[in-house]
């Protein structure tokens, strides 16, 4: 970390400073700006991406993710998949500690999914865990024996997990935070206050050393992780960079080596003055607007269609997003894994003002028009940058005859709203891949999702589709159906696949081993800092 | 004195019972709750989180849970904060922000009076105009201005101080935070002093102790000023609760670890036991500095008595 504003600091001071400097020389400290504070340090009650950073640091699951977000093996050193696809045999490292030394056992992998399925817990994220057997069951309530769970300790080196169906990305799964395992004496012993420094016990390349709140949470290195040596940096600050702009100031101050966000507003100047420190990726996210199919004039697919031709998103991806946002012609984001080539929009190709034709057309032959209008309200969640996209998606209506009116509310009142099947017309959303598969965002469709499905759409073809691809353990054939699935998406349009995201991240040329990935994962093990 | 301060405080206890409740049905008026995020949760998970919280029960019952908790002391678990109580979560901040604030609020009287009084005694004078130029400044420019500027001139370019973060709560780390936050105090104190003591120096008995030939010294300091500070005083009692409880800008930019942030953040959030945290913590502040601001305003002004 660069010191010079220490230069006005008294002689004492610095005097002070230089000989901790030299006493720790070899140490190498990373200055990591993440988002906001964590929620939780708790693997099993987590749900945020900037939790995922730090947990996978402290833990390491089965299977984890490498530089690129590649799934790699973990505590797991190797494993077997049934020809059926339901049953996966995990053989644990023998040289697995836990940072107190002890090994780490299949029973710890059983007493974790044990614990984030139990209802008590009152894990946020269980629900991603409900491909295995029973796990819906458990956390329901509906069975009470957690032993029933389908994850089973063969020995104290292998875990046996049986599946409900097979579940392409199910290795990809066992990475996310919630798959990392807790140490179950710590558990145990403090509760809730496991997560605290000097009781947590972890697994993986760092160990948990200091919280302040709102402040930082440091990480040191793990000398009992099995690939210690090859960790390059000693301890990691997380920092709470909730204001972006602020984030940039620091880091242009050299005080953050790197920050997982950035000031959208700045972009064209951070382009332009830190071309080799700012750095952008396509992201497995998709900004939607959904449609209340539920009422005229939203339930005529012609009107539907004719709103999606008329936006022009490759203005809103480069003018109003400053070219961190990709325009999205299909809800599932490209790139994605178990999917083949995508599928796209039909019109995708085509010019504006053809497009801008074919609405018209459209909306005239379902009667509307200048003569006789469309009134339509965008809701949004507040943000500067929706407000933008639907202010400028309002003037790309305005000539079809649409008179649009904006309503903003906070994202608790927005969401609220959409879950409780609030009327509405059109309505911002976005969604955040959980694992990298196609099916993490073609379920929100299905017509029995509560939960994500605000359009209300229900289409018996669409939901056929996806059971058949949820029983289906070939992975060609399973990407067909889900790519039939989303034709049948394009064809309705329930939601509007407006951008899909970009990672953007502030990364010091002075950081080696940073790969941009699309899971925008960057495990500290892998990073190290040049002088 | 003493009997007068222990019945005011008593009286307070009524205030916040009200208070309490007001707020407990207000913040469950807004819609949407802790659980209405971004990615919405399934219905199953939500029924285990409700029930864990207690948030299926009726309301009545939820509010007789919540104050047999509070008369306890416990203000319960924060909702989205889950490794900590709300307790923790403010007794945490609040030496930070007490401090910051306390610093703040010294460096707005130790400059603002002053300042203040030397416009009002040289009336039109060059001074006169620069403090008050000055403090219409700060009184115009917002923090959220003033903040990424000076970090940015005094963080960015001359790299004199850090341009944000704790550090730990090191000295250098707490200058730009605390300037920004005494700005605006600065400059609100400045024109009341001004205003009240340009008054105060046309009173009759600032004329009269004049009229005995006291030196202008002892005529500004003990008659003028004296009673010039009244209106000062009741400004300061609210904004000392306000500064001293943090402020959510500074907090966010300086990523300073106060409680100001709760206030915003427990609202967004619908983070119930938050908000009720800081609504007891800011309720508090105002009772206990309104009771200062009396007590002060007897020993500036001769006339108030306490029965």
């Amino acid at each position: 970390m660069t010191m010079h504003y220490r230069r006005w600091a008294t002689a004492l001071l610095a005097a002070a400073l230089s000989a901790t400097a030299a006493g720790a020389a070899a140490e190498t400290v990373y200055h990591r700006g993440n988002t906001a504070e964590p929620e939780t340090l708790d693997q099993h009650l987590t749900s945020t991406v900037y939790e995922a950073h730090i947990l996978r640091d402290l833990y390491e699951g089965l299977t984890a993710h490498d530089a690129r977000g590649e799934v790699v093996p973990g505590v797991a050193e190797s494993w077997e998949v049934s020809d059926d696809g339901l049953v996966y045999t995990f053989h644990l490292r023998g040289d697995a500690r836990w940072s107190n030394g002890e090994p780490v056992v299949a029973g710890d992998f059983v007493y974790s999914y044990q614990r984030i399925l139990n209802p008590e817990t009152g894990a946020e994220y269980a629900n991603i865990l409900y491909p295995i057997r029973n796990a819906e069951a458990i956390n329901t309530g509906a069975i009470a024996d957690l032993d029933q769970l389908g994850v089973k300790a063969l020995d104290d080196r292998t875990v046996e997990i049986t599946l409900n169906a097979p579940t392409p990305y199910f290795l990809e799964l066992l990475t996310h935070q919630t798959s990392l395992p807790v140490y179950p004496p710590a558990v145990e012993a403090h509760g809730a206050e496991f997560v605290r420094p000097g009781n947590m016990v972890s697994n993986g390349p760092y160990m948990l050393d200091e919280v302040v709140i709102n402040a930082h949470i440091r990480l040191v290195k793990n000398p009992r992780f099995h690939d210690a040596e090859s960790v390059a940096i000693d301890t990691v600050y997380y920092y709470p960079t909730e204001d972006r702009s602020a984030a940039l100031r620091r880091f242009q101050a050299g005080e953050l080596h790197s920050n997982n966000d950035v000031p959208f507003e700045q972009i064209p100047w951070m382009r332009e003055n830190m071309p080799d420190e700012f750095r952008s990726a396509p992201y497995l996210g998709t900004y939607y607007y959904a449609l209340d199919m539920r009422e005229p004039p939203l339930d005529d697919v012609r009107v539907r269609r004719a709103l999606s031709l008329a936006i022009d998103r490759e203005f809103l991806a480069e003018e109003i997003m400053g070219g961190t946002f990709l325009p999205a012609y299909s809800f599932v984001p490209p790139g994605i894994n178990n999917y083949g080539e995508p599928v796209f929009a039909d019109f995708m190709d085509m010019s504006m003002l053809d497009r801008e034709d074919e609405a018209a057309a459209l909306l005239a032959e379902a009667g509307y028009g200048p003569d006789n209008p469309i009134r339509l309200e965008i809701r949004y969640n507040t943000s500067e940058n929706h407000e933008q996209i639907a202010v400028a998606i309002a003037d790309m209506w305005k000539p079809l005859g649409i008179e649009t009116t904006l309503f903003n509310t906070d994202v608790a009142t927005h969401y609220a709203h959409l879950r409780d099947g609030g009327a509405f017309d059109v309505a911002r959303a976005a969604w955040i891949a959980d694992y990298n598969d196609p099916q993490s965002f073609l379920f929100m469709l299905e017509s029995d999702n509560d939960g994500f499905n605000y359009a209300h759409y229900d289409n018996p073809e669409y939901d056929a589709l996806m059971d058949q691809a949820a029983q289906t353990a070939d992975l060609d054939e399973r990407a067909a159906f889900l790519r039939q699935a989303e034709a049948i998406f394009l064809r309705d349009l329930p939601f509007i696949p407006i951008l899909t995201y970009a990672s953007s991240n502030l990364v010091s040329t002075k950081v080696r081993g940073w790969e941009d990935n699309v899971q925008d994962v960057h495990p500290t093990r892998y990073l190290s800092l040049a002088e | 004195m003493i009997a007068y301060i222990v019945r005011r405080l008593l009286s307070a206890i009524p205030t916040l019972f009200v208070i309490v409740t007001i707020a407990f049905f207000l913040i469950r008026v807004a819609p949407g709750g802790p659980f209405d995020l971004e990615r919405p949760l399934q219905a199953t998970v939500m029924a285990n989180l409700e029930r864990m919280f207690h948030l299926n029960e009726p309301l009545l019952t939820q509010y007789w849970l919540y104050l047999q908790n509070i008369l306890s002391g416990d203000f319960g678990p924060s909702f989205i904060y889950r490794d900590f109580t709300v307790a923790e979560l403010i007794l945490d901040g609040l030496p930070v922000s007490i401090q910051l604030g306390g610093c703040a609020l010294l460096l707005a009287i130790g400059i603002g009076v002053p300042a203040g009084t030397l416009a009002a005694i040289r009336q039109n004078s060059p001074a006169d105009h620069a403090v008050m130029g000055i403090a219409m400044l700060g009184v115009t420019i917002p923090n959220f201005v003033l903040a990424p500027l000076l970090s940015l001139v005094l963080g960015v370019y001359l790299q004199w101080l850090p341009a944000g973060g704790w550090g730990g709560g090191a000295i250098e780390n707490k200058i730009l935070p605390i300037v920004t936050l005494a700005m605006l105090q600065i400059a609100v104190i400045a024109r009341l002093t001004r205003g009240s003591m340009l008054e105060a120096l046309r009173s009759d008995h600032v004329r009269t102790a004049r009229a005995y030939g006291l030196p202008e010294r002892t005529v500004v300091i003990v008659h003028a000023l004296r009673g010039a500070l009244l209106p000062v005083v009741s400004y300061l009692g609210p904004a000392a609760a306000a500064l001293l409880t943090g402020s959510v800008v500074i907090e966010v930019i300086f990523e300073v670890p106060g409680v100001g942030r709760y206030f915003v953040q427990g609202a967004l959030n619908r983070d119930y036991t938050l908000v009720m945290g800081t609504v007891v913590l800011l309720a508090s502040f105002i009772v206990l500095f309104n009771l200062v601001v009396d007590i002060l305003y007897g020993l500036l002004d001769p006339r108030v008595r306490y029965e």
